[in-house]
């Protein structure tokens, strides 16, 4: 075949897969509608179509990319041949096209996966939940083809190279991150389509909790690591030393997870009470609509951020359309339909595992109700033409932090609750024992340690600890799923306290230095040895040596970069740092300056490893929940 | 009162103080730490308070960039090709910082009517411009 044609396959393919996205809505909804058999049948293949189709789009995108087929536009924008290979692959979802493309794909992935397993879910329900799926392929599909194709040519005129990925993005971070943080997006889609399935019906039964929870668990798994990750990266690569800065696209990502987390709480009460069914169904919606809203900020470009290139406003004008379609549709549908879910509610007393669930979801939602408030706000104001502002991250830290001492207090009382009612004098002395220990080792270890302590890291520290011991106190319940909800909450726990001691604890210059120069910063005596040029794959630049000494021992050479960048002439700073399990020394460069001197930032950053850490136990607990539902 | 009743009604009263508590809490935070984004020249018509963080966005003006010795402050011009603005910055310029590229510096006019800049914002793009640039210069 003629290599020229290979992108015309891609494109091929997915027009092909909206036809068939149709048929998948139509026949199947149908069906269950009459009961025909064959045609709600047909969704099951149908799914497997679409997944097969989009691979095919997919990887002849990809293929163009390491080819360096320059005639495809998005191609001759976001690669070039000195491009190493790794990153010409995730080129692909390096800007606009690309990544819905991917978002796509991995939902007719997911799709695919609810069709083959599903056997157990009746075949009028299934159906219909991939005929609701179909239709958020649909969307966008229609999307892709309309406004964002990414096979469109440069025909006849092929540039001889391209106009390379953009420098922020040539990270291993970029292969990571956004396809995990696209699976827990798409994810969501699936509880959120057995809710419009089962709102049609009209019957939604804690089975209905039963199927979806695992989909939602395994979605919220790969949503936690994609903003693992994704923090991980913005820390290693922006050069500040920041792990979360409260942008508008980090929020996006932010939403969906705080009502996931709701979610996938709540979906506990629904499948083992029969109880809150409303409010879980309510909140699926919600889950999912806030994925749908987190990439229209990042893609519609009404966000100004390293995140967002969209620049088109018809794009904008579509995905905003299809989100209140989405968003006013389901919710028409649930405030039509709510009534048929309503529950005789039992009876439960404060201290149950119900009402601890309720405050848990009350919060959460709260919670994020705050941080999105602080980031629509902006866009708002601007565009009823009132003022151009941004909110900063004060604010966020302002409301985002009371709200979680209450969090977090409760998540060291309900491991000790039961359901229905508990007891309060039963609660009383193992709860009053905990709290002195927590608050004696609070006090103790900073203490010990021979650092100030502050009140908020002691009320910190204290909380971390009181949800780390109290969710052991209680594993006298061996199963496996109450060990996944152990390892989560301690993975909080760890979370809590790599934030709270990094943030108070470490130590930061930003200075000039010449060679010679030598610096203190924490325990560490940093000294610039040296200032050379270097050359890599497709850029060039200066790389600094560090020597740095503790105690008047060597510890490493470190080695900061410095690159430009040689197809957009821009320049990025590769950051250099050396980590450990309690802390991380961090050396960026920053620019040249008079005579011969740079400007470096050097951090010592305590315990910022236990932030990633908590959020890999987060996700290991989430694994262990999953097991454990699937051996019962 | 039936028990149940008056334990409902606790559970009312608690959740209104609750929310009322997390509004104002919110609407407080928000007013206090909203940041305006302006141009140089919307800045002498903007009646700002003293001591009110602000956002400028624009244009480095070409050979503005003065470095300090010694130290990693500096000064530079920014433009919307209508008025200029003058800021100073004691901190680290971020790598896509150039001449003739758009930034946004983030900080309080002092009184001799320059911006002391707390941050400095580039973009990754060499075609990007802050926004009201764009829709003002072109």
């Amino acid at each position: 075949m003629n290599t020229l044609l290979i992108p015309e396959l891609g494109k091929f393919a997915l027009i092909l897969a909206l036809s068939v996205s149709l048929v998948q809505i139509i026949f199947p909804l149908w069906g269950a509608e009459r009961n025909i058999i064959p045609y709600m049948k047909l969704a099951r293949i149908t799914a497997l179509m679409q997944a097969a189709l989009m691979s095919i789009s997919f990887f002849t995108l990809a293929y163009a990319f390491i080819s360096d087929d320059f005639s495809v536009r998005y191609v001759a924008e976001n690669s070039n041949s000195q491009l190493p290979l790794i990153y010409r692959f995730a080129a692909v979802w390096g800007a606009h096209e690309g990544s819905l493309l991917l978002w796509v794909y991995l939902l007719t992935l997911w799709m695919a996966a609810v069709s083959l397993f599903s056997k157990h879910i009746p075949l009028v329900m299934l159906s219909r939940i991939l005929a609701v799926l179909s239709m958020i392929a649909a969307g966008f599909y229609l999307f892709l083809l309309l406004t964002s194709d990414p096979f469109a040519r440069l025909l006849p005129n092929i540039p001889l190279n391209g106009r390379d990925l953009n420098p922020l993005l040539q990270d291993p971070g970029l292969v990571i991150h956004p396809p995990m943080l696209y699976m827990g997006y798409v994810g969501f889609s699936v509880a959120f389509a057995f809710v419009i399935a089962a709102l049609m019906s009209g019957r939604l039964d804690s089975a209905w909790a039963r199927w979806s929870r695992p989909w939602t668990l395994i979605a919220w798994c790969f949503l936690t690591y994609g903003i693992v990750a994704g923090s991980w990266w913005a820390y290693r690569e922006l050069g500040w030393g920041g792990w979360w800065f409260w942008d508008p696209v980090e929020n996006a990502s932010f939403l969906p997870w705080l009502a996931g987390t709701a979610l996938i709480h709540s979906l506990i009460v629904t499948e083992k009470r029969n109880a809150f069914k409303a409010w879980t169904a309510f909140l699926a919606i919600c889950c999912f609509s806030l994925s749908l809203l987190g990439t229209f900020l990042v893609r519609s470009g009404v966000l100004i951020s390293v995140h967002a290139f969209a620049t088109d406003p018809h794009r904008g004008e579509f995905l905003l359309a299809f989100l209140m379609l989405v968003i006013g549709g389901s919710l028409a549908l649930y405030a039509w339909r709510a009534r048929t879910l309503k529950t005789e509610l039992h009876d439960f007393n404060f201290y149950s595992r119900e009402a601890m669930l309720l405050s848990n979801n009350i919060i959460l939602f709260v919670a994020m109700l705050t941080v999105l408030l602080g980031t629509l706000y902006p866009l708002l104001m601007d565009e009823l033409g009132l003022a151009k502002l941004s909110v900063g991250y004060p604010y966020f830290n302002a409301v985002f932090v009371p709200l979680m001492i209450p969090l977090f207090f409760l998540m060291g009382v309900a491991p000790w609750c039961h359901w229905r009612q508990t007891e309060p004098r039963i609660l009383k002395a193992p709860l009053i024992k905990m709290l002195i220990l927590v608050c004696v080792l609070a006090l103790a270890l900073p203490w010990i340690a021979g650092v100030k302590l502050h009140l908020m890291v002691f009320i910190m520290l204290a909380l971390a600890f009181w949800i780390a011991f109290n969710s052991l106190a209680q594993i006298k319940r061996r199963s496996l799923t109450h060990w996944g909800m152990v390892t989560a909450h301690i993975g909080v726990a760890i979370t809590v306290i790599g934030i709270t001691l990094s943030t108070a604890y470490s130590e930061q210059r930003n200075l000039s230095m010449v060679v010679g120069d030598s610096v203190l910063v924490g325990p560490y005596q940093f000294r610039l040895e040296s200032l050379n040029d270097m050359i890599g794959p497709n850029y060039h630049g200066v790389v600094a040596t560090m020597r740095v000494e503790k105690n008047h021992q060597l510890v490493e050479f470190l080695h900061p970069e410095q690159r430009i960048f040689n197809v957009s002439k821009t320049a990025k700073a590769n950051t250099a740092i050396r980590a450990s399990l309690f802390s991380d020394i961090y050396v960026a460069l920053g620019t040249p300056l008079e005579k011969e001197a740079w400007s470096l930032r050097i951090y010592y950053k305590p315990f910022v490893r236990w932030i990633w850490l908590g959020g890999l136990f987060m996700i290991l607990g989430g694994i262990f929940a999953l097991v454990g539902k699937r051996r019962k | 009162m039936h028990p149940k009743r008056k334990l409902k009604l606790y559970w009312i009263i608690a959740l209104m103080l609750g929310s009322a508590a997390i509004v104002s809490l919110v609407l407080y935070s928000l007013k206090q730490n909203i940041n305006l984004y302006l141009t140089p020249s919307q800045i002498q018509s903007a009646h700002l308070k003293p001591e009110q963080l602000i956002r400028v966005g624009g244009l480095v003006v070409k050979g503005s960039v003065y470095h300090y010795p010694d130290s990693i402050k500096q000064r530079f011009v920014l433009t919307d090709n209508k008025q200029n603005l003058t800021v100073i910055y004691e901190g680290i310029l971020p790598s896509l910082f150039r001449e003739g590229q758009g930034i946004i510096a983030e900080g309080r006019i002092d009184s001799s009517g320059v911006l002391v800049a707390s941050e400095v914002l580039a973009k990754h793009d060499e075609e990007y411009r802050p926004p009201n640039i764009t829709a003002d210069i072109l």
